[in-house]
């Protein structure tokens, strides 16, 4: 199957700042995440894609579309869900969704009709006849997903669409974009700093670091190829002994609380980590097999430590 | 969890060509517009002037008696001026054209749609151009057609062969001045009230520098920053009204298609800025 975006060596700058140096990516059908820390140049990379920024150098493909020479077609097959709020003032939300399928050049009977379809799939059938400013942080995300697929788009940029829900509206949320991704054939790409909401909807991921691509490819190709993952804690004087951990050839990073997680390679011993441990003089307080999550194929790319 | 509806369904009816969504913007503005009573009172308002004028011309026409309302070219400058305060209070109606946008964040979600800036600018400029034409041009040609209606020969309009066209290119250029500024003023802001007292002081402001300035150096050149003013030149040219002209013509139409220019590059340069946000 065609890719649905292609980057080919792009470079964006903004003045004397690089936000993305020479990247080069291929996003397939389906799912796709977007991942980086922030600065990373994922806002600048979907600026970009939309046709706002143009790439100083490198040419962008979306649905086989050069963003350059088209990008009014390229907008016209996509839907934007921007990261920050954004309405029109004054508006109801059926007013709004159906004014937005118009902006996509959807006849006004038409656009009506589906804004009521839309409102009631994503959750907001009983609030649309209320004014949009008059909405809480969930249900401002919720008719942010409407407008963006009002105009029933072949590819959706999904900028994080989970922020600031609850836990019960984030589920939803989620299952939605599974829902649209899975059995509407609408491609999404979901950038995120949430990884299990990532993980939860995508197949593929693409992560970026300092404006270039650290990694990319299937979420089970990355966990996948060989080695295991350790927890561990230990009690006494860290850098040296992480210095030999790095040496014998085991990566380590830190995760939330004291807890670190070491990747250990293929054809290394885990148990190998106690003599090394013992001739540092450090104890071991806690060691567990893990399993590899998208958060090491994060932390493993983009070199957090 | 269960999913609301999954009723979605893919689209496959027709689509508008890309190209025509500032009607889409500029009929939602009017809508807008519209939707407030106050500006359909101010709407309304303005054509009292008119029903005036009609009244006079049908007097003047009919009854000896009333020959002192007798009806000349500069009938049509006297109204044009009077409706100044209407389109004045108009155009500061739309102080919220692009500010209410910037406020509530809609360039992300209007620039990510099939449009481009310049099809969202001239959907902004449409809604007020259309009312303060509504308010001069319209009335005033109309006027002419009364004219010639109740003296019942085209005798007028024969005399005045300007007439026409001086009512067309003063009202378009009162217009376009007012809802170029006030659409550029307004990007320039998220707060609809900021942007109608700056309008309202740049106006203001400039006919009081201009008279002060005018004072202190006996020079009427200054008159070149002064909207009002080179409108004032303009009109009297268009119409042909006797007397001294603060500045000459050509200079007061170069100044205002200055001033045109100048809100055309705050506006490109306002909406690409607020398109391009720093990541």
């Amino acid at each position: 199957m065609p890719p649905v975006v292609e980057l080919q060596r792009v470079t964006v700058r903004y003045g004397a700042r690089t936000a993305l140096q020479a990247v080069s990516a291929v996003f397939p059908p389906g799912a796709v995440g977007l991942l980086g820390p922030n600065g990373a140049g994922k806002s600048t990379m979907i600026r970009a894609l939309l046709g706002f920024v143009p790439p100083t150098e490198g040419q962008l493909t979306v649905l086989g579309l050069d963003v350059a020479k088209s990008p009014l077609a390229v907008r016209g097959r996509i839907g934007y869900m921007p990261e920050n709020d954004g309405h029109i003032p004054g508006m109801n939300a059926v007013s709004f969704v159906a004014f937005c399928a118009e902006l996509s050049g959807l006849p006004r009977a038409d656009a009506m009709q589906r804004a009521h379809e839309v409102l009631f799939y994503v959750g907001l059938g009983e609030a649309r006849y209320r004014n949009v400013e008059t909405y809480s942080t969930g249900m401002k995300q919720r008719i942010k997903l409407a407008q963006a697929l009002v105009h029933d788009p072949d590819l959706l940029f999904l900028d994080e669409p989970t922020n600031g829900m609850d836990p019960k509206g984030r589920e939803e949320m989620l299952d939605l974009i599974v829902d649209i991704a899975r059995n509407k054939g609408i491609n999404v790409i979901l950038s995120s700093h949430l990884l299990p909401d990532v993980e939860h909807t995508c197949d593929h991921v693409i992560v970026l670091d300092k404006g270039a691509v650290a990694t990319q490819g299937r979420i089970e190709g990355l966990k996948g190829p060989g080695g295991s993952v350790v927890e561990l804690r230990f009690k006494g004087e860290p850098a040296p002994f992480l210095a030999a951990l790095a040496g014998a050839g085991f990566q380590v990073h830190a995760s939330d609380d004291d807890i670190m997680r070491v990747f250990v390679p293929e054809g290394h011993d885990p148990q190998a980590i106690f003599p090394l441990a013992a001739a540092h003089r450090i104890q071991v307080r806690h060691f567990r097999a893990s399993v590899e999550t998208l958060e090491d194929v994060f932390a493993k790319a983009v070199g957090e430590a | 969890m269960p999913i609301h509806d999954q009723g979605y369904r893919r689209y496959g009816g027709r689509r508008r060509p890309i190209g025509t969504a500032w009607w889409v913007i500029a009929r939602q503005q009017m809508r807008a517009i519209l939707s407030q009573k106050r500006y359909l009172g101010l709407l309304l308002l303005a054509w009292i002037p008119f029903v005036a004028r009609v009244v006079q011309i049908y007097l003047a026409a009919n009854f000896q008696q009333a020959s002192f309302l007798a009806t000349s070219a500069q009938l049509f400058r006297g109204f044009l001026d009077q409706q100044s305060l209407f389109v004045f209070l108009l155009i500061v109606g739309a102080a919220g054209a692009i500010a209410d946008d910037r406020r509530a964040n809609a360039l992300q979600v209007y620039l990510s749609k099939p449009l481009t800036r310049v099809e969202y600018i001239a959907g902004k400029l449409f809604a007020p151009l259309a009312f303060v034409l509504g308010i001069t041009l319209l009335p005033a040609v109309l006027l002419l057609a009364v004219h010639v209606a109740f003296s019942g020969s085209l005798t007028f309009v024969a005399q005045n062969l300007y007439l026409l066209p001086a009512i067309v290119f003063y009202s378009v250029v009162l217009a376009l001045l007012g809802t170029f500024t006030m659409v550029a003023l307004s990007s320039l802001s998220k707060s609809r009230r900021f942007t109608a007292l700056t309008f309202t002081g740049v106006f203001f402001f400039t006919t009081a520098m201009y008279q002060a300035l005018q004072r202190i150096t006996g020079s009427r050149l200054w008159a070149l920053l002064s909207p009002r003013d080179l409108l004032d030149v303009i009109g009297d040219a268009a119409f042909r009204t006797p007397g001294p002209r603060a500045v000459p013509v050509w200079a007061a139409l170069l100044a205002v298609a200055a001033m045109i220019g100048v809100s055309i590059l705050v506006l490109e340069r306002r909406v690409r800025g607020v398109e391009v946000v720093g990541s």
